[in-house]
């Protein structure tokens, strides 16, 4: 593939094409070679909605188990911290040895990154919720349980929502380096071409407007859970 | 019928109260030497208020919170209406009983029909039943149903929110309402406006409440009878306001009452209820031999001259009787004039501000009834206190 664009730049020059030849953002060019981002980009879609998925199910019910047992957050804290600290590149690599190249590497790299995001928002949003709306609502004789699903998580969505947004848009962007591992992306083909602006604009962009659009839906879904954050501001 | 039935069935209508009462209740917290509450017993009868109060520190709000269990008692044990809390499941007692707090605590992320309709809804009512007993409540509570229903409580001020908060604790008529410094964050104004509101409402209502407090006036205002607790959660005394304030038990309680205790009986009394001085009530033109006959028999020296509806004009001078017939010479105008409906620290206060030791009282036509004197009040606070009354009784009968 990269010896037929280099044929086919070669091939341009010598045509006259200026635009490729120069390196320069060329429409022409993005719209005949569309095809070659379609499939990373569903590749990069994949990546980020199941890592986000899969991290989401298991840092939320860690915060769920640690929000009644409060020694535990501690613990829990530090070890998904610790997976935050290592440098994405190696934890790519690193795995290779025991789940071999492909989307298993990559998505569990991905998934230990939103771990330590969304363990700490969901935590931070149930520990916010204000005393006497709990001992108001134990008062009434609504159960644990009752407390915690009726009281506790809908006053702690926003924060849980905010925190998603961010875990989101940081496994967008490091899915791009899931290539490392095998498992493609929009990283894969920004790797074949690094210097060619035209292939870095489309790469990246695309990166881009997915992780604006994620942003965007979550948000969206923000607001329409939490109509009362509306109305008191008003 | 038990409340139970009364709250998960189709009965609405039951207005019981159920009859509460400690038994020994200790509350002992691991590594403290002090209980907390310390062997509490009183019995608070159905449909009364019974006020905790104290300094902090003196356990009340502990002793509130062991009658729903969200404290356990340690020892002793809280009947309701003759059956253990103990015996039952926290949630289902909880349930049954209405809980009110300081810092309201409604729920930010519900409307206020949702957060009224909490309990029923726990209790399985149907939809159409919810909506309805929303409704009843908020105009229990003197707000409007259609602007308030669907606000949220940011969107309610504080004395707003605070009715909710009374009527979702009352929302499926509990016999029995724990209410914690219920108008403790309330501005004075407002304060005293809700605290009338809720006597009125507990006058339609009759739960049996316990109402705990710091303030030994709202104390005073809103208990039939008072639970005073001192240090270490011993109970100092406990008994209807006036009692309290004519014969405190201990130096504690004459302390925590206050040195002006004589004047807190005054505000638990109305003009009305004591004993006037009789008046010789005389008319311009009126014989004076008359006018003299009305004089022998009055308390007062000094005649009331009065206009022909029996209104109050001033005292009348000695040279207004030295003819045949009273003559209008009036030494000094009648101020200032009390009303019989008046708190009799009110009606001090108005007589000290006029500087006057006797001032004419009217009733609601303006017509006089008597004569309001230092003397008066004076004897007033030497009587028995039987003759007094609670705060809720003055509030009743302003209707």
């Amino acid at each position: 593939m990269s010896l037929d664009l280099i044929a086919q730049l070669q091939t341009r020059e010598r045509s006259g094409t200026g635009c490729v030849a120069e390196n320069g953002f060329c429409p022409g060019w993005i719209a005949d070679n569309w095809d070659r981002y379609v499939d990373p980009f569903w590749q990069h879609v994949f990546l980020t909605l199941t890592s986000m998925a899969i991290g989401f199910a298991i840092a939320f019910s860690l915060a769920v188990i640690a929000h009644r047992r409060r020694w535990l957050v501690a613990p829990v804290a530090a070890f998904t911290g610790a997976l935050y600290t290592i440098p994405s590149v190696a934890f790519f690599f690193l795995l290779q040895p025991l789940t071999g190249r492909g989307n298993t590497t990559a998505l569990i790299a991905l998934v230990c990154y939103t771990l330590l995001i969304i363990f700490r928002n969901v935590i931070t949003g149930l520990a916010s919720v204000p005393a006497e709306t709990k001992d108001a609502a134990v008062g009434m004789g609504l159960t644990e349980r009752q407390v915690l699903w009726r009281v506790e998580m809908p006053l702690a969505l926003p924060e849980i929502l905010a925190g998603l947004r961010i875990a989101t848009t940081t496994t967008v962007g490091l899915a791009a380096l899931a290539f490392f591992a095998g498992a493609g992306g929009l990283g894969a083909v920004l790797e074949e071409q690094p210097l060619f602006r035209s292939n870095v604009v489309v790469a990246g962009g695309l990166s881009i407007l997915l992780a604006a659009a994620l942003d965007l839906i979550i948000l969206t879904v923000q607001r329409a859970m939490t109509p009362w954050r509306r109305a008191a501001a008003a | 019928m038990s409340p139970t039935d009364a709250a998960g069935g189709g009965d609405e209508t039951i207005h019981s109260a159920a009859t509460l009462e400690f038994r020994q209740a200790t509350k002992r917290y691991p590594g403290q030497d002090e209980p907390a509450v310390d062997a509490l017993s009183l019995e608070v009868p159905a449909g009364e208020i019974c006020v905790l109060v104290g300094p902090s520190g003196c356990g009340k709000t502990t002793a509130m919170r062991m009658v729903n269990r969200m404290i356990d008692i340690t020892e002793g044990d809280i009947l309701l209406d003759g059956t253990s809390v103990r015996e039952r499941p926290p949630a289902a007692l909880r349930r049954e009983i209405g809980y009110a707090i300081q810092q309201i605590g409604l729920f930010p992320h519900q409307t206020i029909a949702e957060n009224i309709g909490t309990v029923p809804k726990l209790l399985g009512w149907s939809k159409d039943r919810i909506r309805a007993r929303v409704d009843e409540l908020l105009e229990l509570v003197s707000l409007d149903p259609h602007e308030t229903r669907d606000r949220y409580p940011a969107q309610l001020s504080g004395g707003q929110r605070q009715r909710v908060g009374v009527a979702r604790a009352l929302a499926v008529d509990p016999p029995l309402m724990l209410m914690d410094e219920p108008f403790g964050a309330i501005d004075p104004i407002n304060r005293e406006r809700l605290q009338n509101e809720f006597l009125r409402l507990q006058r339609e209502i009759r739960k049996t409440i316990v109402f705990v407090t710091h303030d030994i006036d709202e104390a005073i205002k809103m208990g039939d009878k008072i639970a005073i607790l001192q240090k270490g959660g011993r109970l100092a005394q406990y008994a209807p306001p006036a009692e309290l304030l004519m014969y405190p038990s201990s130096k504690f309680v004459e302390d925590f009452v206050g040195a002006d205790r004589a004047l807190k009986r005054l505000a638990l009394q109305r003009v009305r209820d004591i004993d006037l001085w009789r008046v010789a009530q005389v008319r311009v033109g009126e014989p004076v031999r008359e006018a003299e006959a009305k004089l022998r028999d009055a308390d007062i020296r000094i005649a009331l001259l009065v206009d022909d509806r029996g209104r109050p004009i001033g005292w009348l001078s000695d040279e207004g009787l030295a003819g045949e017939r009273v003559k209008e010479t009036v030494r000094s105008r009648a101020e200032p004039v009390i009303d019989l409906d008046d708190v009799l620290r009110d009606a001090l206060a108005n007589l000290l501000v006029a500087e006057t030791r006797y001032a004419p009282v009217v009733d609601g036509e303006g017509r006089v009834a008597g004569v309001l004197s230092l003397e008066v009040i004076g004897h007033f606070l030497h009587e028995a206190p039987a003759e007094s009354r609670t705060g809720a009784e003055l509030v009743e009968e302003r209707e």
